[in-house]
């Protein structure tokens, strides 16, 4: 018998019993439009953190202390004093992948204008600084290396601050506000960034010269931090590579001693942080193909049901010449079918629910064309195997017996 | 031409320790346009007589030929492609497919035969069930017909594929008399076009149609005899009229 024959016949018998097809399918329906939502959501979620975190800059790379241990006690990393001025100046002058370096140092402050007040971070970091996270100013001008060899009281501030300082909408350049006991004068204004991926407000930030924030806020010699970019994408690694070795020179560690410092690229922490919704979505991806399965054995169930609802039918169509492969693949191909269109309504239901999920989080819509053939052929892969005993047992009928089967 | 030829065909079952043997060395041969009924009383071995001729099952000893070809070494795929080509299948309960058409189940053995092109079935079909004088009732499910339609329906699946033989189980065994009477005319419209058709009964009156009655006791023939046939048309006309609504 050909296969359209046997299309056929697979398809007219399930048509015979339309709400028990449907029944069946149920389980394998809700198992692929889960495993093809979650698998949506999870690349929604990635492809999300991918698009804010290259707001930040695409070849950022950022040096910062390594965590220290004294008498057995972790220090964190922010009290190490591994990061300084020489370091600095190496890497701004002996490196060829890297574009441009700027040194960070943070506090806490209390920004007050007249009766309105603040709290917030002021970054101490130099010019170069703007270009590496790829802010750019709306009014004003950024400081210069003068300001910065001057410990210049001189600031550039974020849309927040100025929406929180200046409620009246009056122009900030040239005034002065306090940070603290500070004085500080607004030379600047940044052009809005809104919200990181970590959900952090990029405008609620204040830059002034490092030396700056070095001697007259913290009182401190050495950085936080260090924020270099790389010359391109694809010679970050070249550069944090140069950065390391630049530094452990610097620091004169010895082959085999272990770095006073860490050298992240972006891609590195991107793939970091995608590595866990990756992990999530395989998680939840896997919960979802647990209940396929269960959606199989429903298949099977029925599949068990309907040989031996059949088995007179199975005699007649042996008696009248069907092969013991005929009737195998008759039942094969009609758990395949139902299993197959559960499937197609499976995936179409998962898109669906993808789409007005991610509507409604307002997440990028992505279809996995993946998860989609992979679920199809799992599909067919769950009909068959679940198929195959049932209609084994089917062939394997004594057609004498069969045929006499009340 | 002979169409069937059986020599010492035995078949025994194992039944627990015990054999039994449902045919001990029976012998004989059905010439081609033969209409033969095989009689006997259950347990006499007539069904597994019917099994073996049908290619359902095999003798354990002894030759059984169709049309030529020995089935005793046949594998069971072979013994379903004999069945397919050369046999014709008519049971007592029709064995129709529920919620399927007249013309799709008398297609069915044709769906097994890849020599048979859909237009070719479905035409062979059509002219099968005129030919059972179905014309009116061709797209009708087996639910709504009648016992003796829905014998007819069988009927014409099995001549759809031009076997050589109409094996004949108890075929009238669940209709009324004038019914039995309407079916058995229709066997002997066939047997008068030249067809060959095994009939096994229990009914006397039934067997009195056909041209030949070989009749089965214990596992073995105890009588093989011509019979001066009766006519079916003759036997409806001679029973009192139908009530009809």
């Amino acid at each position: 018998m050909n296969f359209n024959n046997l299309i056929k016949i697979a398809i007219k018998a399930l048509l015979r019993n339309k709400t028990r097809a449907l029944l069946t399918m149920l389980g394998v329906i809700i198992g692929i439009a889960a495993v093809i939502t979650m698998v949506s959501l999870g690349q929604s979620t990635t492809l999300n953190t991918r698009e804010q975190f290259s707001s930040m800059g695409t070849n950022m790379i950022m040096i910062s202390p390594a965590r220290q241990h004294r008498g057995g006690i972790d220090m964190g990393n922010s009290s190490s004093k591994s990061l300084d001025m020489k370091d600095y100046l190496a890497l701004k002058e002996k490196t060829h992948y890297v574009a441009a370096v700027s040194p960070m140092v943070g506090s806490a402050a209390q920004m007050v204008n007249g009766a309105n007040n603040h709290s917030g971070s002021i970054q101490g970091v130099s010019p170069d600084y703007l270009n590496i996270r790829k802010y750019e100013l709306e009014r004003g001008l950024m400081f210069t290396n003068d300001d910065i060899d001057r410990y210049a009281k001189v600031c550039v501030i974020g849309k927040t601050i100025v929406e929180e300082l200046f409620p009246d909408g009056s122009n900030p350049i040239g005034q002065t506000i306090r940070f603290g006991s500070i004085p500080m004068k607004v030379i600047g204004v940044l052009k809005s960034k809104g919200q990181n991926q970590m959900g952090e407000d990029q405008d609620d930030i204040a830059f002034a010269p490092y030396t700056t924030v070095q001697k007259r806020f913290v009182g401190i010699n050495h950085f936080n931090m260090i924020t270099a970019s790389a010359t391109s994408e694809e010679e970050s690694e070249l550069a944090a590579t140069e950065i390391t070795h630049i530094l452990r020179s610097n620091h004169r560690i010895e082959q085999g001693g272990s770095d006073d410092f860490e050298v992240f690229t972006q891609e590195e922490m991107l793939s970091s942080m995608s590595s866990v919704t990756q992990f999530l979505t395989v998680l939840l991806a896997f919960i979802a193909g647990i209940s396929l399965i269960v959606g199989g054995i429903g298949i099977m169930n029925i599949m068990y049901v309907t040989v031996t609802e059949r088995t007179k039918e199975i005699g007649l169509r042996m008696a009248i010449g069907a092969q013991n492969r005929d009737i195998m693949y008759q039942f094969l191909l009609e758990s395949t079918v139902l299993s197959v269109l559960g499937g197609i309504i499976g995936i179409i239901f998962g898109v669906v629910a993808s789409y007005i999920i991610s509507a409604v989080l307002g997440w990028p819509w992505v279809v996995s064309t993946t998860a989609i053939v992979i679920s199809f052929v799992v599909c067919v892969a769950v009909g068959v195997f679940f198929g195959w005993y049932p209609a084994r047992r089917a062939a394997n009928l004594d057609p004498i017996v069969a045929i006499r089967y009340e | 031409m002979k169409i069937l030829e059986i020599s010492q065909l035995r078949r025994d079952f194992q039944v627990g320790d015990e054999t039994v043997h449902a045919l001990r060395g029976i012998s004989f041969s059905v010439d081609q346009g033969e209409f033969v009924s095989i009689m006997g009383t259950s347990g006499s071995g007539k069904s597994t007589l019917l099994n073996i001729l049908g290619c359902l099952d095999t003798p354990t000893d002894g030759d059984y030929s169709i049309d030529g070809t020995n089935v005793r070494n046949l594998s069971r795929n072979q013994l379903a492609v004999i069945r397919n080509r050369k046999i014709g299948f008519v049971f007592q309960n029709y064995n129709l497919l529920p919620r399927t058409s007249c013309v799709e189940n008398v297609e069915l053995p044709l769906l097994y035969n890849k020599e048979v092109s859909p237009k070719e079935r479905h035409d062979r079909a059509i002219e099968a069930l005129i030919s059972v004088g179905l014309e009116k009732r061709m797209n009708h499910t087996s639910a709504q017909l009648s016992g003796g339609q829905q014998q007819r329906v069988a009927i014409a699946r099995a001549i759809v594929g031009n076997p050589v033989i109409i094996l004949a189980d108890e075929a009238t065994g669940n209709l009324d008399t004038r019914t039995s009477y309407e079916i058995m005319s229709l066997f002997q419209h066939l047997h008068d076009q030249g067809k060959t058709i095994a009939f096994v009964t229990h009914e006397p009156d039934i067997a009195e149609f056909t041209t030949r009655i070989i009749k089965l006791r214990d596992g073995q023939i105890v009588e093989d005899r011509p019979v001066a046939t009766r006519s079916a048309n003759d036997a409806l006309n001679s029973l009192p009229p139908a009530i009809d609504n």
